[in-house]
């Protein structure tokens, strides 16, 4: 039973994240008007799950020091939704938040998909997807070569699952028994195309996961105490990697996009801007 | 460079398997150097690296039969600070996993080395799904990834031991057939240098792998009909040694390129690339011309081919005999 002082302390941090991932949806959503281009309705589905990652106190990391070793690692495999991402790292201080004004420039830091090399906080170049598993396995890998007790958090997409590579990934992760990696499933049941249950049925992915040797639980994945309470008791199972299959709604927070296949990569019109910041809360300055 | 004390022809030199140098030089690495790790694909026994797992457990990493992963796994190895080998069949690392080879070690520019064994023509018989005769046009044509065709077993370990210290991906395509040592015990392989095994004037010869030791012999029997033919070994194919490449046109009468390839896309095409930006010359290209190869051994392939100390002597006499 948690205590009442833990409750409030619990209720301030569930306000907290709430807000800071209405920040990022908003700030995601502005990037893709300033460019013409994004993938609103993927940024708007991960936004509590990267929240609560970067600001609930689960990743171990130091903005001042990027490489440091002995970070966690997060892995941004469904890589199409940077806007999120990096509103994300910028909040969390990893660069500066006028860089985000810059979102698919020319010669922008920012591309469409994440560089590592061009941007601190970023591991791995994503983009086309079922790549972010495999390296999150070797990371993992590399944490146990080197004694070392970093975790390896990677962040796929459902309709992700679809490539191969995330399933060879699995099998070594089961083998070698990682659970110092943690696979989250943004699992907004959309695709570009349609419903992923229009394209392909995966209404038995828990059982996909744990018949993959990964012990597996679901969350609500806008519920933020319930992804805290998840992400702060890793592994979910000694010996196992684990996998969170976070359900989402697409477009979460902004009426007009929810749940919608053509938000899959819509871009919101200045009106639509001001929509949405009504409904997430955010004051702008006109 | 002299190496004329060491015997050419190839059918009286002990021959080596570039393998064994490949296994022995990781070995050795990791015994000094904790951040080497090997990753494989199933591929134990034929990439030689039993001793490996058996010494360093630790740092082995077998994904199975699974490429694409296995390239990721690499990257994610240096993502965690290891210098991983990641090393399978040529013919499924590279074409199975492009797309990996292409954003996780080019594009991400990660520190892996990833060893293509059996590469070219060695898997003969098994016909052209495991032929690997496109690896190297694969390979070259992305960003910041080095592509090195060892001759033997000195310069397979030298290559390794580079690429240890080099920082950024580099594909090393190690050959399972037999070759002669070819260079002397002295010798230092340097990234985009391609030494000079024989000077001459008259025309010269460019190979790497298996074919630099039938390019040498080809040099020797040219040099009985008063031919004296330069020979570059081309093992650095990405990054080239541009300088040595255009001072070999324009010293020469025309040069041959000798491959155990594709000549398009391979060390052909790259040095043809070069020579008609900068200076166009003639060239007769040897490899294997655009077709999937038939079955057969190795070396009746190379025969098949033309891929023969007798097969570069004559078109660098072709070349010799035309108008300059």
């Amino acid at each position: 039973m948690e205590s009442l002082s833990q409750s409030i302390d619990g209720a301030n941090k569930a306000e907290d994240l709430r807000l800071k991932a209405n920040r990022i949806r908003f700030s995601a959503m502005t990037m893709t008007h300033h460019s013409g281009l994004g993938h609103t309705g993927g940024d708007l589905s991960s936004a509590d799950i990267l929240a609560t990652l970067y600001f609930g106190q689960v990743l171990r990391l130091d903005p001042s020091q990027p490489d440091w070793p002995q970070r966690d690692r997060f892995i941004m495999s469904k890589g199409h939704c940077s806007g999120a991402f990096y509103s994300t790292l910028a909040f969390r201080g990893f660069f500066p938040e006028e860089m985000l004004g810059t979102f698919m420039d020319p010669l922008s830091k920012l591309n469409g998909h994440p560089d590592r090399n061009k941007l601190p906080g970023v591991e791995a170049n994503t983009g086309p997807l079922g790549h972010g598993l495999p390296i999150g396995v070797g990371a993992a890998l590399a944490a146990r070569m080197r004694g070392e007790d970093w975790r390896v958090f990677v962040l796929v997409g459902d309709g992700e699952l679809q490539e191969g590579s995330n399933w060879e990934a699995a099998m070594a992760a089961q083998h070698y028994g990682l659970d110092n990696l943690v696979v989250i499933v943004d699992r907004n049941r959309i695709q570009q195309g349609d419903f992923t249950e229009n394209i392909s049925r995966m209404d038995a992915l828990p059982d996909r996961w744990k018949a993959f040797g990964f012990a597996t639980v679901e969350v609500d994945g806008h519920d933020h105490m319930a992804l805290s309470n998840r992400l702060h008791a890793l592994p979910i199972e000694r010996g196992k990697p684990s996998c969170i299959i976070a359900h989402t709604i697409k477009g979460k927070g902004v009426s007009f996009a929810e749940n919608k296949p053509a938000w899959h990569h819509g871009v919101p019109t200045a009106e639509q801007l001001r929509a949405a910041a009504a409904e997430l809360g955010i004051e702008v300055s006109s | 460079m002299s190496s004329t004390a060491i015997a050419h022809s190839r059918s009286t030199a002990r021959l080596f398997d570039c393998r064994e140098a490949y296994s022995s030089t990781l070995e050795s690495m990791a015994e000094v150097d904790p951040r080497v790790c090997a990753v494989v694909n199933d591929s134990v026994s034929s990439t030689k690296l039993k001793n490996f797992a058996k010494r360093f457990p630790e740092r082995f990493v077998n994904v199975g039969i699974a490429e694409q992963n296995m390239i990721g796994v690499g990257a994610g190895l240096a993502n965690g600070g290891m210098i991983p080998f990641v090393c399978g069949a040529s013919c499924f690392l590279t074409a199975r996993a492009m797309e990996q080879l292409k954003v996780d070690l080019g594009y991400s520019n990660s520190n892996v080395k990833i060893c293509g064994m059996s590469s070219g023509m060695a898997y003969g018989q098994l016909g052209p799904t495991h032929h690997s005769i496109e690896d190297v046009a694969w390979t070259r044509i992305i960003p910041n990834l080095g592509v090195i065709v060892p001759a033997d077993p000195l310069e397979t370990s030298q290559a390794m031991r580079y690429a240890l210290q080099h920082q950024g991906p580099m594909f090393l395509r190690i050959s399972r057939m037999p070759v002669c040592a070819v260079h002397p015990q002295d010798y230092q392989f340097a990234l985009g240098k391609a030494p000079v095994l024989r000077s001459g004037n008259d025309i010269a010869l460019l190979a790497n792998g298996v074919m630099l030791s039938r390019a040498l012999e080809a040099a020797d029997r040219l040099r009985e009909v008063g031919v004296h033919a330069r020979v570059l070994n081309m093992s650095s194919i990405k990054p080239m040694d541009t300088g040595a490449v255009l001072d070999a046109a324009r010293a020469t009468r025309g040069i041959v390129t000798a491959e155990e390839g594709l000549t398009s896309g391979g060390l052909g095409g790259a040095v043809a690339e070069l020579l008609a930006l900068h200076h166009p010359a003639r060239m007769r290209m040897l490899g294997v011309p655009g077709v999937f190869a038939p079955t057969g051994s190795a070396e009746f392939l190379l025969e098949h081919f033309g891929l023969t100390a007798t097969g570069i002597y004559d078109a660098a006499l072709e070349l010799m005999a035309e108008e300059k």
